[in-house]
């Protein structure tokens, strides 16, 4: 039998705890969900930087025509296929001395005349001096402020500079490439928030009532997840008559693309829902007589709403995706407007590629950034999604 | 602080039995995101042969966390930071806490020398496999017999811990048993490698009293016929005197007090043990009875009248036509409740106590029978009540919830829980609600300041408090207390309930109070309804029932209750209801 033993002195008031290195004062701060969920998803370093990266991009769409350092249509046909320049720092003198200024290193151009294939060559004397906040061609911010301001650019505005080379046209790549951000990126926002709202509607809606309502909802996304999605993306984009203006093109694209993508989306929330509408404190806030919309919105929707920006964050990139393959497949958007998909259509054969590579590797690089850093965001927010878990 | 030995320290080894593991001076830590928590500190204790060891305490106090760290399954985050584990192997010790992760002699010890049970049974049995399957699996693995040899083996178990039909049950699924049957199954796979220690973590929590009683009783015939040593935790200080040889009492990590059952119960000297003790005790008295002298309730207008209630499950026509399957899961139930009364509904998982309540509430939807409530006004028969009908008797008759956790949303804060009704039915904005949910929580017993905070900021019990701060806030004339103190533990569950007396007191509330534990109807209730498979068995005073039961069924659910005295014990010689 055991001895009966007690510890004598006055009892304890809480469990025994350390900070974790000695000496340190134990951390016991209040923070709210979203606090919680931004410390935890701060601890991932690599979603923190491809969010990093994602914001940087829309920076660089919002801002595009003072970033780019032409208009992404001027075209100069002297110079059609030229390769990238390099940005140099200092300019070699007659006298031999150095001298710092920006700049980059003109062409001579020769022309093959069995093939008529242009081959540049860099020419060391031709220096084109290159600044910041230069005068250059002059264009409307947003449609509205004019100014020909440009962050970089040659000093002289008749010079050229074409750092990431240009395409069969003569149009600077880069400009182009920072117009495309701009429409890339943003036609994943638009396509994702039409999901958004078909999505959470009908997946709360299914969920919330169940039975025939859910039923109905979760046959129709079956057969709208059935459907092969690139012929029907063909067949609609197909339909949109040539004589459009490229942005009623470039919205209804968006559309299309959005009309397949809510499924998922309503799927998740609809699980969600069927999760969390059994719980007890949703029996409790229809006891104190909350009405059906403010079950679904204020008391049931704010536990989503993590979740559902982690699933939205997935669904941008493929958004992105479907917009530049159908771009590429030249059924997307159209010439003159921008995009990642237009700017890839031109690297489609096997000469461009081997003569002109670059038209190919910048515009697929951004595809690809942009896709991995979403997927790296979205992998973050939706371990940081449920601030309690651990 | 000094250890304090009373009796004699060193016992006579003739009389004494054998010493099968001995644990000393045990220290775990977890590392936490924020802080190191020193789990269990400086446990120490011994398993005897044929003896029982009753860890108690609350939740958090450590005690299933040293059980896993005597078998080495503990959480990533958690290791041993101090002490022996001591198991004796014919005449060689073997120290647990020093063997490596990946040491076979650790997989021979798992399953093999110590066996577990947990507490729910469902989670640990396979739900893909037969149960047979399972224990003649445990069965090759430890005691490397051939497959024919095992399935005798396993059917011999199955006989032994009481499943009828072992022939037959050793082919059948986890989801066709019972509970209680599920835990038996469990107890088989624990003793299928012949252990020589038995650790059962909670083996009774989830699971009915009378079930309860049965499954204990078991264990304790099942471990004097294998001359095994038990470990058995538990938060029941009933459960404790029934079983016990010895207890040692854990608190924040700690083991605050241990020796016999004797020295316990009747000669405890911590203030933690005394508080345990008579927080379990004095469930065992009925409050109200000695709070008021005499209501005669007859007399008087009832509040809320059911009349033959029933809710059938699974007998709406279906398409091709075959309703054999209907549950009653209420059947015919008539009741009354009048003003300033507490009725307690007792029955046991299945019986329906909660569906009553729900039904009473309308948030399902009765089959047939009346539920008639005399408000303010004129007598609403609630069971033909428009929506906003419905609305208007919410507001009067509410509900408090089982599960503290669940029952407040996560992503608002105390203020906006408790202010909701307040604001959903319209009657004030702004800082008028601010004012109100102040003055509830200060009814509750809670810091006004605390209404910014998130529910998961508070623990369990300050949780359920404000639960009911939201129930009161619309000042009803009913609660409805459906399995309210269930979650809670021993030392809490008195607080809640006293402060529902309280309240009861100043508001001149009524309760409807629905419970599968005997003691705290019997603590909370003036008069007392036993439920069995949906049908009302039997009415009456609270101390009617718990001391001169009428029905057959309540006399053999009485008598499974544990009796916290190790001298008196209940369970020995209770009644048992066939039906």
């Amino acid at each position: 039998m055991l001895a009966h033993t007690f510890i004598e002195g006055t009892p304890e008031t809480g469990p025994a705890v350390s900070s974790l290195q000695a000496g340190k004062p134990i951390e016991t701060a209040v923070a709210g969900p979203w606090r919680l969920i931004w410390t935890k998803f701060a601890r991932n370093k690599v979603a923190l930087v491809a969010g990093v990266i994602i914001l940087a991009l829309y920076l660089i769409g919002l801002f595009a025509e003072f970033l780019a350092p032409a208009l992404p249509d001027a075209a100069r046909p002297q110079f059609t296929n030229a390769p990238p320049q390099e940005l140099r720092l200092f300019v070699t003198e007659q006298d031999g001395s150095q001298r710092f200024q920006l700049h980059v290193t003109g062409y001579t151009m020769s022309v093959d005349q069995v093939s008529l294939r242009r081959s540049y060559v860099i020419d060391e004397n031709a220096v084109v001096p290159i600044g910041f906040l230069v005068k250059g061609a002059p264009y409307k911010l947003w449609g509205l402020f004019p100014s020909d301001v440009h962050l970089l650019g040659p000093l002289k505005s008749t010079d050229t500079m074409y750092l990431l080379g240009t395409d069969k046209l003569g149009r600077d790549l880069l400009s182009r490439l920072i117009h495309g951000t701009r429409v890339s990126m943003s036609i994943g926002l638009i396509g994702v928030a039409i999901s958004l709202c078909l999505g959470v509607t009908l997946g709360a809606i299914s969920g919330f009532y169940g039975g025939v309502v859910d039923l109905v909802i979760q046959r129709i996304i079956e057969v709208i997840s059935s459907m092969p999605t690139i012929p029907l993306w063909l067949g609609l984009a197909a339909a949109i008559p040539l004589s459009w203006s490229p942005l009623t093109v470039y919205f209804l694209i968006t559309l299309i693309v959005s009309l397949f993508g809510w499924t998922g989306l309503a799927r998740e929330v609809r699980g969600r829902f069927f999760a969390l509408r059994g719980e007890d404190f949703v029996t409790a806030a229809r006891l104190d007589g909350s009405s059906e919309r403010r079950l679904i919105f204020r008391h049931i929707m704010p536990s989503l709403t993590s979740h559902i920006l982690a699933v939205v964050t997935l669904a941008l990139p493929t958004m992105i995706v479907a917009e530049t393959a159908l771009s590429f497949l030249g059924i997307g958007l159209k010439a003159p407007v921008v995009s990642w998909g237009v700017l890839l259509q031109d690297a489609q054969n096997v000469r461009t590629i081997a003569g002109a590579p670059w038209l190919l590797m910048w515009p697929a690089g951004a595809v690809v950034l942009t896709v991995l850093a979403y997927n790296f965001l979205g992998d973050g927010l939706r371990d940081a999604a449920d601030p309690y878990e651990s | 602080m000094t250890v304090h030995p009373l009796s004699t320290g060193t016992q006579p080894a003739g009389d004494e039995a054998p010493i099968v593991l001995s644990v000393e001076h045990l220290s775990l830590d977890f590392r936490l995101r924020t802080e190191i928590l020193h789990a269990v500190r400086d446990v120490s204790f011994v398993l005897r042969r044929g003896e029982t060891l009753c860890l108690v305490g609350e939740s958090g106090s450590g005690k299933s966390v040293t059980a896993r760290a005597l078998l080495r399954i503990l959480d990533r985050n958690g290791a041993i930071t101090g002490g022996r584990i001591l198991l004796g192997n014919q005449g060689e010790e073997i120290d647990v806490a020093a063997l490596s992760d990946r040491d076979p002699k650790l997989l021979q010890i798992r399953g093999g020398r110590i066996g577990l049970i947990f507490q729910e049974p469902m989670s640990s049995l396979s739900p893909v496999h037969t149960i047979g399957s399972q224990i003649i699996e445990a069965l090759r693995l430890h005691r490397r017999m051939d497959k024919k040899q095992a399935r005798a083996e396993t059917i011999e178990l199955l006989r032994q811990v009481e499943i009828p039909n072992p022939d037959k049950m050793v082919d059948r699924y986890t989801f066709e048993f019972s509970g209680g049957m599920r835990q038996r199954a469990m107890i088989a796979m624990a003793l299928a490698a012949d252990p020589d220690i038995l650790i059962a973590d909670e083996p009774t929590t989830a699971l009915d009293v009378t079930t309860q009683a049965e499954i204990l009783d078991l264990i304790k015939r099942l471990q004097v016929s294998r001359g095994m040593a038990m470990l058995l935790i538990t938060h029941d200080m009933g459960v404790v005197a029934e079983v016990a040889d010895a207890v040692a009492v854990m608190r924040y990590g700690r083991i605050v007090e241990a020796g016999s059952a004797e020295d316990i119960f009747h000669d405890a000297r911590h203030p933690y043990t005394v508080r345990l003790l008579n927080s379990t005790v004095k469930l065992e008295q009925n409050q109200r009875t000695a709070a008021r002298a005499e209501t005669s309730t007859q007399a008087r207008q009832p509040v809320l009248s059911v009349r033959n209630l029933s809710k059938v499950y699974g007998a709406s026509s279906a398409w091709f036509g075959g309703n054999s399957h209907a549950l009653k899961a209420v059947d015919d139930v008539s009741l009354d409740l009048y003003p300033g009364e507490n009725l307690g509904i007792v029955g046991e998982s299945g019986s329906g106590k909660t569906t009553l309540g729900r039904l009473i509430l309308r948030t399902v939807e009765p089959s047939a029978g009346t539920v008639t409530y005399h408000g303010a006004g004129a007598p609403m028969d609630v069971t033909a009540l428009s929506k906003q009908g419905l609305k208007a008797f919410h507001r009067d008759v509410r509900l408090v919830f089982q599960d503290p956790f669940a029952s407040l949303n996560p992503r608002m804060t105390v203020k906006e829980i408790i202010g909701d009704p307040l604001y959903v039915s319209g009657k004030m904005r702004g800082a008028a609600i601010e004012a109100r949910v102040a003055e509830l929580l200060t009814l509750v017993g809670l810091d006004p300041m605390a209404m910014e905070r998130y529910p998961h900021a508070f623990s369990g019990g300050q949780r359920q408090r404000i639960g009911i701060a939201r129930a009161l806030a619309l000042d009803p004339k009913i609660i409805i207390a459906d399995e309210a103190t269930a979650a809670l533990d021993v030392s809490i569950r008195a607080q809640i309930l006293d402060l529902l007396l309280d309240i009861q007191q100043k508001l001149g509330l009524s309760f409807i109070f629905i419970s599968h534990d005997i003691s705290v109807v019997r603590y909370f209730c003036d008069r007392v309804a036993v439920m069995r498979l949906g049908k009302l068995v039997e009415v009456g005073t609270a101390e009617q029932i718990c001391t001169q039961p009428q029905h057959p069924y309540t006399q053999s659910l009485i008598s499974a209750v544990p009796n916290p005295d190790p001298r008196n014990k209940r369970m020995l010689h209770r009644t048992r209801y066939v039906a």
